[in-house]
């Protein structure tokens, strides 16, 4: 049936996923709180997270426009951006930024800088893999759980 | 508290433990929220501290356990940490994404039960009811240890203490309870006079800590220490180490409150700006009310520490660290600060009241707008006194209303070294302060039956009368030798019944600490948080019938604001009944229905016939 390759593509999808480590664990902590009340709610919080991130990363950009730099205006808008992709599983993009937190303390503009580059690719490439996902997801009706790298 | 062990959710324990969450992250809120639920409990979500708080002050007994984030905009986590724990005394858990050793012991130092790291496995939150089910022994342990000595003292000193606006002490003794809980979390810090180690706790009754205060007012904030109130109070059981260990957590208690009415009065200046120009108490900012009541005072050092926290607050990362930092200098001053203001009332009272009033303005002196009436009964609310109340404090405007007679039912003379706030609601009451006061006393009691025949003006104050009603209570309670002695028969069991009951008057102070001040000017408080709102409305209500038999009863015994009884008939029209049930537990109600219903009987009949509690 057209369900069945559909969902084996959409199977097949999240497994890169996690093998990539572009999502961990956290993810699928989203999809078992998934139930009757909140059917997509794996979607529904990946679409909040978007939304919250894309601004935050808007919000770093500006501050590194220019010196000086404010560390602690921008530390606190990586640790805000390392928690939210930490609720969603955003595992790559959490790991750039933590790398970019640590380029800021130790003072290093210029890591910090290029780190910030690695961060926002993160940021984008998750975006383009879940859309496309998500879609599929909701076009392949319920799919199977593939399994989940321990 | 042990009411909360009554209460049929327990039946089920854990599942529906009430959880408060407090995230700035909306994504984290969800999840927390979708995974609690899971573990069946019942959720709240905040993406504010500020919400959090003015939810848990609203509801004091509404909430089993919070979860905090460390990282939130407008408050540092760690700050909501230690306002819960010295304000509602429930068990606290600290998460973040970060998990350094550093910060994980600030949170173990502020006192948070638990730290947790995210992201949080659904392992972890069905554990969290260990916390809350882990105090509550420590508390019942803590309170059977006291309780006969406590409960005949209450009983006994009842009449003592009439003067000093014994309703408070309710609130105290959840406070002072619960201040002492803290105690112990703070032992590390940075008060060097007390070698207040943990220890076996001592649990400060609300009579325990009248005398406390008074004596902390006797000798004088800056000649205070522990051995000098410890002879003063003259409780053969308490030892030094108690009063100096109740006298870090006071001071720490009266600098925390002050900082945060800065903060608050930082962060939320604009918006209030409104209704304070409404009054003529004019509305203060709050640190510059602070300063000007400590600059009159000649203590200048809350206004610079309480400026040195606000613009600390605005951008640094450390800030916290710093906030303790100032902590530990203010500590002194707001005794002093108090020092000063006592003597005069007048003068030093409203522009206290403004301070809680208003967040707002600079503007700096009640003094001269407010007429005397009214500007008496403002003040009494002193900030740093009152733990839990300043917040609420702060919300209300007041003070406005036409009817200046209104203020004094307000008013409850509270020992000055009371909690400012009941202060304001007794109003009636014997003032502590000298001098003045006693004729201001004098002025009210004459005033109430004209109040009570303006009903009709009542009702802008009805939210303020109403309000108080539960500190009222209280006052009646503790005080019941005092209370209409032509009743005396069929008082003193209701009066005793109620007495026992701490937690009502626990409740009952605790609302009505928060809602005190809210009465006069109901129009200005549009611009307060909706908690103080909430709080007004909500504590109104259940006392609208009972005004009428505080009023009667009080004019036989010691003119408790009576008005409130008058002022509060107003109230129903105001209140929403189904607050009520939110708001106060039922066997509150019934209980003040009951402590009313009887004390009326003892009164003259007049207005307060419309008493629910009429079988």
């Amino acid at each position: 049936m057209e369900g069945n390759s559909l969902r084996e593509q959409v199977a097949a999808m999240r497994q890169s996923l996690f093998d990539e480590e572009i999502l961990d664990k956290q993810f699928v902590q989203m999809e078992e709180l998934e139930d009757v009340h909140n059917p997509n709610f794996a979607e529904e919080l990946m679409t909040l997270y978007f939304r919250d991130s894309s601004k935050l990363l808007v919000s770093v950009e500006k501050a590194l426009e220019r010196p000086p730099y404010d560390a602690n205006i921008l530390d606190k808008f990586l640790h805000q951006l390392k928690g939210s992709s930490a609720s969603v599983g955003a595992n790559k993009v959490r790991i750039e930024t933590n790398k970019m937190r640590e380029a800021l303390k130790a003072e290093d503009v210029e890591r910090t800088k290029s780190q910030f580059q690695l961060v926002k690719r993160a940021h984008k490439t998750l975006k383009g893999k879940m859309e496309p996902y998500f879609h599929l997801l909701r076009q392949a009706g319920p799919a199977d759980a593939a399994q989940p790298p321990e | 508290m042990e009411s909360s062990f009554s209460s049929p959710r327990n039946d089920t324990f854990p599942a529906g433990l009430r959880v408060l969450v407090v995230d700035d992250d909306p994504t984290w809120l969800k999840i927390l929220e979708k995974m609690l639920k899971r573990c069946s409990y019942e959720v709240t979500t905040c993406g504010l501290a500020r919400d959090a708080l003015h939810l848990l002050r609203q509801k004091k007994d509404g909430y089993d356990i919070v979860i905090s984030d460390v990282n939130m905009p407008d408050m540092d986590g760690f700050r909501l940490l230690e306002h819960v724990g010295l304000e509602m005394d429930l068990p606290v858990i600290m998460m973040s994404v970060d998990g350094e050793t550093s910060r994980v012991m600030r949170g173990v130092q502020h006192g948070a039960c638990d730290y947790l790291l995210k992201p949080i496995r659904m392992k972890e939150l069905r554990n969290i009811w260990q916390h809350v089910f882990r105090k509550k022994i420590h508390e019942i342990r803590d309170i059977e240890s006291h309780e006969s000595l406590e409960g005949i003292q209450l009983i006994r000193s009842g009449s003592d203490q009439y003067d000093e606006g014994y309703f408070l002490n309710a609130d105290d003794l959840t406070s002072s309870r619960k201040r002492k809980d803290v105690d112990n979390k703070y032992d590390d810090k940075d008060f060097a006079d007390f070698s207040s180690t943990k220890k076996a706790r001592v649990v400060w009754s609300v009579d325990l800590h009248q005398k406390f205060v008074k004596a902390v007012h006797h000798i004088g904030f800056d000649k205070v220490g522990p051995k000098k109130i410890l002879d003063l109070m003259n409780v053969p059981w308490l030892t030094r180490e108690n009063v100096a260990s109740h006298l870090q957590k006071y001071r720490l208690y009266l600098s925390r409150l002050q900082k945060e009415n800065e903060l608050k009065s930082s962060c939320g200046g604009m918006k209030h700006s409104d209704y304070s120009s409404k009054d003529a108490q004019g509305s203060f900012g709050l640190q510059n009310s602070i300063s000007i009541q400590q600059s009159d005072v000649a203590h200048g050092s809350f206004k610079v520490s309480g400026d040195n926290l606000v613009s600390q607050r605005v951008g640094t990362k450390s800030h916290e660290s710093d906030i303790e930092g100032i902590v530990s200098e203010p500590v002194a001053e707001p005794k002093k600060g108090l020092n000063g203001n006592i003597p005069d009332p007048q003068k030093t009272r409203s522009p206290q009241m403004d301070f809680n009033n208003s967040y707002a303005e600079t503007k700096i002196c009640l003094i001269g707008n407010v007429p005397d009436s009214q500007k008496i009964r403002t003040p009494q609310v002193r900030p740093s006194h009152s733990i839990a109340l300043v917040e609420s404090e702060v919300n209300f405007t007041e003070f406005e209303s036409a009817i200046p007679t209104k203020y004094s039912w307000n008013e409850i003379p509270l020992n000055k070294a009371q909690k400012p706030l009941i202060q304001l609601n007794s109003g009636f009451n014997k003032p502590p302060l000298p001098g003045p006061h006693s004729h201001f006393q004098v002025d009210r009691v004459q005033s109430i039956p004209s109040i009570s025949s303006r009903p009709s003006t009542a009702e802008e104050d009805v939210t303020g009368p109403a309000k108080s009603k539960p500190s009222y209570s209280e006052c009646i309670n503790t005080q019941g030798s005092h209370v209409s002695p032509s009743t005396t028969d069929s008082f003193p069991d209701q009066i005793k019944s109620c007495l026992v009951n701490h937690q009502v008057s626990e409740a009952i102070s605790t609302s009505t600490a928060n809602m005190e001040y809210q009465g006069f000017n109901l129009n200005c408080i549009t611009d307060l948080e909706s908690a103080q709102r909430n709080l007004i409305m909500g504590s109104a209500s259940p006392f609208a019938s009972l005004d009428d038999g505080f009023q009667i009863c009080w004019y036989q015994g010691d003119c408790y604001g009576m008005n409130l009884g008058l002022q509060n008939i107003e109230f129903p029209e105001y209140n929403d009944p189904a607050l009520v049930s939110e708001l106060w537990p039922f066997w509150v109600v019934t209980g003040l229905f009951f402590f009313f219903f009887f004390s009326f009987r003892g009164c003259q009949p007049a207005e307060s016939i419309n008493l629910h509690a009429y079988p």
